[in-house]
């Protein structure tokens, strides 16, 4: 287990070398002259000038990395040369805004999947299965945009009982930041709420067959304690670790929902600045992102081998 | 007794509320860095407004008026311009303002590194601190436009004190001396202003608060106006216009700007202009012109909120040359010329940033055309590729609005001077040149008319640049507000701005 | 998950292989929802092919009098900004999703499939590196990735369908070289490479093979994200250009309209969500008939 652990950790920074030298590369071959892009109307070639020496875009590809990942070691993930504040502090800023809505997508898709899956599991092969197994299949297939898009026009610009953008914080006013949220974590849990279902609906299927539900079964105890107590407990873990793996796919959700409803986090930062040109702020967002999602993996491997002892073998 | 203190106390708490006032702004982009030097787009000069006052500022007839200056007077010869600064004014950190804060600023203006207003002021060449209020700006030649240029981010001035305190860093806290001072900024979520007591004109402030939050798609925009969120948005879509006005639910302003939507042609910038015959052919070019539908154009793309024109000034202008009004569409002419030129059907491509205003320029340009035989393909890029290729040259035509300037001298100079940074036509003429220069060195209107109508004669026979229309300002705001003041630049004064209970 | 019975010989492999195959079959047909899926998605693709014949009205036609019309016996599915005929655009759009869908997977097998078998056979240093680049990969976002490589090719459906498809790929080299270590150790394996096979022939007689039943079902649903991918793109203003319809694009500018003209929003948005619902429970019926240690 413990070697285990370790040969992870080792492959983590490899990993991240390479995402940041991916993207980095990656960026530096996009068309266009972030000089000019962020010169403004008026393109004074003085001041495209002067940017372009702020960028280091007058030094080779390799000097430019090294000038990053030196920042990097020393805290400093450069600037944003849009509106010049430092890139760590639009992270620290926005992270925990797309955190938020990934933690309430997430509940969201919890609070929807497991019931779901469990009455699809129980049920199975009756008309709630087939209810559930819909539902779930109209969560993992529709466009997150478009939903966004069409519970804007209902229930902000028809019933006007939520607001269509914008964020407050939860410690400035809970309510507000609530009913600014809770459409787009909608949005973003109903894709996930689909594949928990499935996961829970497997796991809870693997699980009644077991020999202590049946046990459980002969003690006489009743059907919704069996399933409940003893078997939704058990296939709960498996559930979890294998949705927090799911923590990928809300990310880039996470992207076009915050498009959409104008949420200030990481996605929509991410997007503008790939747009904008400014590589610094792409590179920090990417770096951070691939970070969390690497520990995230890890977390949740080591609980998955935590909790199944078969496969530390 | 009970009942007058409660009446007392409601009436106090209503007084309270009056002055507890925010005016809560939804503007389409989040503004770059708040420092009036190194500014580079619209939308942060529409933050400035209400944050930075500057030494003139323009009113609803284009004329200029003084805000931080009292008086200005230019010497006989026309190379010295003399501005009485305001008596009493201070900036938010309680400076002064005075001859010498002035003198600062342009000199910061011109010398920072990084300043996008350095070309602005370069005709200035000195300036010179008189007396304690009063100072004076040296140029090198005549050069009318500088009152006009002072009207906008090159007129505004900060606190000395500030700027060198701060050096990098003013834009993180911006110190100026408008009715509103900096309280925060969030990037991408809002911008917060607050009432500063010590303004000179704070009469006229109504409000405790400014806040500005950027939204960027328009439906959201104008869907948080409707629930209340928001009291005034700017750029709303010209789709949503017409039900506006006849719900009658919100107060909407369509103002014409001082900008232009307009193609440009290569017609000199790179050896691709050569090889296409649009670029070749002036006969191939006036064709092309022929066979827009300018109304149509303005109606299907922005439904009829726009005004058609020809030139870099709308035709209501005072400078608009009427000696080359705007033609109508004349398909059999087109084919006519085209056929004269030896190319009945030209092809080119038209190249667009994604931006969906710009896109259906392209598909309705590519279809009007179609008729005079016209084969125009579209290429769509990014904005910052279309850019990158528009230096180069590496286009044929351009969809390309510029968001104008007060004075026609800022929406022709760059554009039509040779080797200027935004000429991508690459139109060169010594001649315009020439014409160029006498028009910024006439101060008396009449004769600049004159000058700017020979430009146009001149200019619009090359059609470097294909104007098809002047936008209107699209704003729609709370009906309680009032004082809302339709001036052309399309930006939002705060100051006479009241907000009923 | 191996499905099949272990033969003892490639000969007797190949011919037990297609019992396996017919039984697969007939369990798919079984299932009315992936029959459903099946019927939609052979609906579309009729569609795709022969929307020349089937939309009405020519796409790309404007009409200025006839902007953002409701939907009415002229008009299906109502006009657009332009006065272009919806239902027309919605059945040529089927061509860009299906072909985006389809094209940006084959990409991914395509390079996927052939690395994740050298990763797996080769193993040692090869694995090694092919693995974290592919940790890599898989650890930035799918759409950030996708993005930034579409914003460098530039804006196109086929510039979009090669970032897909180059985004899509990691997941494939996983799953290949997963099978491929599983089916390494096999007795049958051993034996064909103790007679002198080369690696290439016990690849493609023995591994793919084994291989093909989870590809299959993962490409489908590959697919189903494929076809949201592009209408992704397509709305942030990087996949297919106008004037040439595709439903993403077309949900980009509809959005511009929703208050005005629902109607150019509603039917692009439910035809992908039919074209992926269809996908999915194809996949769905694909992944039940295949692994029988479901249900």
């Amino acid at each position: 287990m413990f070697e285990f652990l370790l040969k992870r950790l080792a492959s983590v920074v490899p990993t991240l070398i390479l995402v940041s030298v991916l993207i980095f590369g990656l960026q530096q071959l996009l068309p266009g002259d972030p000089a000019m892009v962020l010169a403004g109307e008026e393109q004074d070639p003085t001041v495209v000038a002067y940017l372009r020496v702020k960028l280091h875009l007058d030094k080779p590809l390799p000097v430019r990395y090294g000038y990053w990942v030196a920042g990097v070691l020393k805290g400093d993930l450069g600037e944003s040369i849009r509106s010049q504040e430092p890139v760590l502090t639009l992270v620290l800023q926005k992270l925990p805004v797309t955190v938020e809505l990934a933690l309430l997508a997430f509940a969201i898709a919890l609070l929807i999947g497991i019931p779901a899956g469990v009455v699809s599991a129980v049920g199975r092969g009756t008309a709630w299965d087939a209810l559930a197994n819909g539902f779930s299949l109209w969560g993992i297939s529709t466009p997150n945009f478009w939903l966004g898009i069409l519970l804007i026009m209902l229930f902000s610009v028809q019933l006007g009982w939520l607001p269509a953008s914008g964020y407050v914080s939860p410690f400035v006013d809970l309510r507000a930041n609530l009913a600014a949220m809770i459409m787009p974590a909608f949005v973003l849990g109903n894709g996930i709420a689909g594949v928990l279902m499935r996961h829970t609906r497997s796991a809870m299927l693997q699980v009644m067959s077991a020999d202590y539900v049946r046990t459980a079964r002969a003690k006489g105890l009743s059907e919704r304690v069996v399933v409940l107590k003893h078997a939704l407990r058990n296939a709960l873990t498996p559930i979890i670790t294998l949705g927090a793996l799911e923590l990928g796919t809300l990310l880039s959700g996470a992207v076009l929902t915050e498009q959409v409803f104008t949420i200030p986090g990481f996605g929509k930062l991410v997007v503008d600045s790939v747009f904008n040109r400014d590589y610094a702020v792409v590179q920090g967002v990417v770096l951070v992102t691939a970070s969390a999602y690497i520990t995230l993996n890890l977390l949740a491997d080591l609980a998955y081998f935590a909790v199944n002892p078969k496969l530390r073998s | 007794m009970k009942k007058k203190l409660l009446i007392s106390l409601l009436l106090l708490a209503g007084l309270a509320q009056v002055h507890a006032q925010t005016l809560r702004v939804g503007l389409a982009e989040d503004p770059d860095a708040l420092d009036p030097t190194r500014a580079r787009s619209f939308v942060g000069r529409i933050v400035f407004s209400a944050l930075c006052d500057k030494l003139f500022d323009i009113d609803e007839k284009l004329n200029i008026v003084p805000q931080l200056a009292q008086s200005y007077a230019w010497s006989a010869d026309s190379k010295a311009l003399t501005i009485k600064v305001r008596p009493g004014v201070t900036f938010h950190d309680g400076e002064k303002l005075d001859a010498a804060a002035v003198k600062f600023n342009i000199e910061r203006h011109k010398t920072l590194p990084g300043s996008n207003r350095r070309g602005e002021l370069a005709p200035v060449t000195s300036v010179d601190v008189v007396d304690a209020m009063t100072v004076r700006l040296n140029l090198k030649e005549p050069f009318a436009p500088l009152l006009a240029t002072l009207t906008d981010r090159a007129g505004m001035m900060v606190s000395p004190k500030a700027a060198q305190a701060e050096g990098e860093k003013f834009a993180s806290n911006p110190v100026c001396s408008g009715p509103f001072k900096f309280v925060e900024r969030v990037a991408q979520d809002r911008i917060v202003l607050e009432r500063y007591d010590g303004y000179w004109n704070k009469q006229n402030v109504h409000f405790d608060k400014v806040t500005y939050t950027p939204i960027p798609d328009a439906t959201v925009r104008l869907a948080n106006l409707k629930s209340g969120q928001l009291d005034f948005i700017e750029r709303v879509a010209s789709s949503d216009i017409e039900k506006l006005i006849a719900e009658k639910k919100l107060k909407v302003a369509r103002i014409t700007e001082i900008g232009y939507q307009g193609i440009t042609i290569n017609i000199g910038k790179s050896e691709r202009a050569q090889q296409n015959p649009l670029g070749r052919d002036p006969r191939v070019r006036e064709a092309f012109e022929l066979s827009l539908d300018r109304q149509g154009l303005a109606q299907v793309v922005m439904d009829n909120e726009a005004t058609v024109g020809n030139q870099w000034v709308a035709p209501s202008n005072a400078f608009y040359a009427k000696n080359v009004p705007v033609p109508k569409r004349d398909i059999a002419k087109a084919k006519a010329l085209l056929k004269a030129a030896g190319v009945p059907h030209p092809s080119f491509t038209l190249l667009t940033s994604t931006s969906s205003d710009a896109q259906r320029i392209a598909l309705v340009v590519q279809a009007m055309t179609r008729e005079a035989g016209f084969d125009v393909k579209i290429q769509a890029a990014e904005f910052a590729t279309s850019l990158n290729m528009a230096d180069k040259g590496d286009f044929d035509a351009y969809v390309l609005a510029w968001s104008g300037r007060p004075d026609p001298d800022g929406n022709l100079f760059s554009f039509h001077g040779c080797k200027q940074p935004l000429n991508y036509a690459g139109y060169c003429s010594a001649e315009t040149d020439k014409l160029l220069d006498q028009s910024r060195a006439l101060l008396d209107p009449a004769a600049r008319k004159k000058v700017f109508e020979q430009i146009a004669a001149q200019v619009l026979k090359e059609r470097p640049v294909v104007y098809l229309y002047h936008r209107n300002w699209l704003w729609a705001y709370s009906p309680k507000l009032s004082g809302v003041r339709d001036i052309p630049d399309g930006l939002l004064r705060v100051t006479g701005l009241k907000m009923a209970p | 998950m191996n499905a099949i019975a272990m033969p003892t010989s490639p000969k007797q492999a190949a011919k037990r292989e297609a019992g396996p195959w017919r039984r697969a079959l007939r369990k798919l047909t079984r299932r009315r929802s992936a029959l459903f899926g099946a019927a939609v998605v052979l609906g579309f693709v009729v569609l795709a092919i022969f929307a020349g014949w089937i939309a009405p009205l020519d796409p790309i036609a404007t009409s200025w009098g006839d902007i953002r019309k409701a939907p009415s016996a002229a008009h299906w599915f109502g006009t657009d900004e332009l006065g272009r005929d919806v239902l027309s655009r919605v059945i040529w759009g089927t061509q860009a999703s299906l072909l985006a869908g389809m094209v940006s997977v084959s990409i991914a097998l395509m390079l996927g499939v052939p690395i994740g078998l050298a990763a797996g056979f080769l193993g040692g240093a090869v694995d090694l590196v092919i693995s974290r680049i592919t940790d890599a990969f898989l650890a930035c976002p799918f759409l950030i990735l996708a993005i930034a490589m579409a914003a460098f090719l530039g804006p196109s459906l086929t510039n979009a369908m090669i970032a897909i498809g180059v985004s899509a790929t990691p997941i494939f080299v996983r799953l290949t070289r997963a099978q491929v270590i599983n089916v390494k150790v096999e007795d049958y394996v051993e034996a064909a490479r103790a007679v002198g096979n080369p690696p290439w022939r016990i690849a493609l007689r023995h591994v793919l093979p084994n291989v093909t039943a989870p590809l299959i079902v993962q490409a489908t649903l590959s697919v189903a994200a494929a076809v949201i991918a592009e209408a992704s793109l397509s709305f942030l203003g990087l996949g297919q250009q106008p004037p040439a319809p595709s439903w993403g694009s077309m949900l980009n500018t509809a959005k511009n309209y929703i208050d005005n003209a629902p109607w150019m929003a509603i039917w692009p948005g439910l035809s992908i969500f039919l074209l992926v619902l269809a996908f999915n429970l194809l996949g769905d019926g694909l992944r039940d008939a295949l692994d029988p240690r479901q249900r």
